[in-house]
């Protein structure tokens, strides 16, 4: 079929109300057409931006392109600044990396990126219901934050949304778009973005270092005390708050304990009721709720203080090894060791009795009874 | 108004002037052309407007869109259009409100507008749309009255965007383009058309980049007519899709 279908009297069909709603998403698209990129879907939207698929045609891959919303906001083309400067600083498997950055005509920046194939942990979780399996996720989710803790920034808004699985169960940290960044990297991370510049398109400007500006004049309108930043149900109390000062990687740590809440439950959060009592009741084993509810703690140094020391004690957790969230008692430390070991333990167990046989049947005045015995067998 | 006055839909390319300033133009010929325009772009929302809005059977309310087209053009209504009170849209609806209740006042369907103006409009197909899409609720007449101007843009543009492509020998384009994106709810991927039309995916990512390329130009040079200024130009394009145009 190589012919359009015409429409009454040779025009086209009237349209439907989800063409129509298709064909105004069409018009929204950005404008590459003398880029290198070319559109080919929308693959998500959010409050802030746009990601499209696109093909990069030079070298014949697809890609992912980000482009803010609206086209002339300051705080949002900040926040773009923000986000690409956070993933060109941050070269981990665990977080996206970012191929070019430009402007599109209408004044917006946009910022090319590695197209991860694969679906949120949103989407994911339905089809996870080994709880070693949902543990194992959470370790991998940790690395990612922790490596950019390590470097001085803050995601400030995990949640399972902006957690993304791949097809062979990769984890990759998503929209950075709104993430703290730490004083001692601002000089660091100017360079790499410079580096990407190449010369001007016609219709597509590159990014010059010039109107980049200083990323931490970007921190500081980002950071303005008052402004809540993050995502009901995942987001710590401080930044609830709008504290942006008290806000550190420790609010993080209440982010992916937030995340590990519905990784146990499959339910989010409330933030309003206490989180101990939320996941009690539930059949959670005691270490698990402790370690959940001591990243969920209100005061943040109640809280692990680092992304590292929560991970560890979920390994601990699976691992079968004491967790340092929870004190337990001989009784319990004995069921662990009894769990762990189990095998071990069996083995032990079984040689002993048989050594007691032995030795009983042995040392019997009737000793020959056990090789009569035996005898009798193979008769 | 005879019939030559006003143009078949879809034949003639879309102006970079707002259609006030065409019709105010000051040359007979001119404003016959800019008002031939304008009834291309507006009489579907209108007649729809009648029929949903006002509740008026589909003879009444064809006479009175052909009624209150000829009648603008005549007693030149259009022309009173001040920017700074209101859209070009919601000004065209009100005019077309006020002939309604004028006629029905006067109780003189027939003689004002029945039978009296006749223009080569393709009432029966719109009035197929209005079935097929009659609610039991009266809409809100300004939001309804938009949405079918924007559908009725939207259309104008594809039929554009068709003849386009036959003209030049580019039919498989429009083919992808009504397959993949007027035909949403079919899911059909950009994998599927290229095994079904013999293509590569690559001839299909560029087909329809093409297309919707050309679709966004046309429809955004038809609203560019339809608008009674350049700023609100901008407005209009900015509420339907989002994105400020220059």
């Amino acid at each position: 079929m190589t012919q359009p279908s015409p429409g009454r009297h040779g025009g086209v069909a009237a349209l439907t109300d989800a063409a129509v709603t298709r064909l105004k998403r069409l018009g929204s698209w950005p404008e590459f057409s003398s880029s290198r990129y070319l559109v080919v879907e929308e693959i998500g939207h959010g409050g802030m931006g746009t990601v499209y698929l696109a093909i990069d045609e030079e070298l014949g891959r697809e890609v992912a392109i980000k482009v803010p919303n609206i086209s002339v906001s300051t705080t949002i083309d900040q926040r773009f600044h923000v986000e690409a400067h956070v993933l060109a600083a941050l070269e981990h498997p665990g977080i996206v990396p970012i191929h070019d950055i430009g402007r599109l005509t209408d004044g917006r920046l946009f910022y090319v990126m590695k197209r991860v194939k694969g679906r949120t942990l949103q989407d994911h979780l339905p089809q996870v219901e080994d709880l070693a399996e949902r543990l194992r996720i959470f370790e991998r989710l940790c690395e990612p934050v922790a490596f950019a803790h390590a470097h001085d920034f803050i995601h400030r808004d995990l949640k399972p949304e902006n957690v993304m699985v791949g097809a062979f169960g990769e984890i990759v940290v998503m929209d950075w778009g709104v993430a703290a960044v730490g004083s001692m990297r601002v000089d660091s991370i100017q360079s790499p973005v410079v580096s990407h510049s190449r010369e001007s398109q016609s219709s597509v400007s590159r990014q010059s270092e010039s109107s980049v500006g200083s990323l931490a004049a970007v921190e500081r309108v980002h950071t303005r005390e008052g402004t809540v930043i993050g995502t009901k149900g995942f987001m710590a109390p401080e930044q609830a708050r709008g504290a942006i000062d008290e806000i550190d990687a420790r609010s993080d740590v209440y982010g992916l304990g937030a995340i590990l809440f519905l990784l146990l439950t499959d339910e989010v959060l409330d933030q309003e009721g206490d989180a101990l009592s939320q996941l009690r009741g539930r059949g959670i084993a005691r270490p698990l709720v402790a370690i959940c509810a001591r990243a969920l703690a209100s005061d943040p140094d109640a809280r692990y203080q680092s992304v590292t020391a929560l991970a560890e004690d979920v390994t601990a957790f699976r691992a079968g090894r004491a967790v340092e969230a929870y004190r337990e008692t001989v009784f319990e430390r004995i069921a662990r060791f009894t769990r762990t070991y189990r095998t071990a333990i069996l083995l032990v167990l079984a040689y002993m009795i048989m050594r007691a046989v032995v030795a009983i049947l042995g040392w019997s005045p009737n000793s020959h009874l056990l090789s009569r015995w035996i005898t009798g067998w193979f008769q | 108004m005879d019939h030559d006055s006003v143009r078949s839909p879809g034949l003639f390319p879309a102006t970079r002037h707002s259609v006030i300033e065409r019709i105010r133009d000051g040359s007979a010929d001119a404003r016959r052309q800019a008002f031939g325009d304008l009834i291309e772009g507006y009489w579907k929302p209108v007649y729809k407007h009648l029929r949903m809005t006002w509740r008026l059977n589909p003879d009444d309310a064809r006479d009175l869109t052909q009624g209150f087209f000829a009648e603008a053009f005549q007693k030149a209504w259009l022309e009173r259009y001040e920017p700074g009170k209101a859209r070009f849209r919601t000004f065209v609806r009100v005019c077309a409100d006020r002939f309604v209740m004028n006629t029905r006042q006067s109780a003189s369907r027939l003689k004002r507008g029945g039978g009296a103006y006749r223009l080569p409009l393709d009432f029966d197909g719109v009035e197929q749309e209005v079935m097929a899409r009659r609610v039991a609720t009266t809409p809100e007449p300004d939001e309804y009255f938009h949405q079918e101007l924007v559908r009725s843009l939207f259309e104008r543009a594809v039929e554009g965007l068709r003849d386009e492509c036959v003209a030049g020998g580019r039919q498989v384009q429009f083919v992808l383009f009504e397959r993949y994106d007027l035909n949403p709810d079919e899911g059909v991927s950009y994998a599927q058309l290229a095994r079904e039309l013999g293509l590569t995916a690559a001839q299909v990512t560029n087909h329809l980049a093409h297309a919707r390329r050309r679709f966004r130009e046309r429809a955004l040079e038809a609203l560019r007519g339809l608008c009674g200024s350049h700023e609100e130009f901008r407005r209009e394009a900015y509420d339907i899709f989002g994105v400020n145009v220059t």
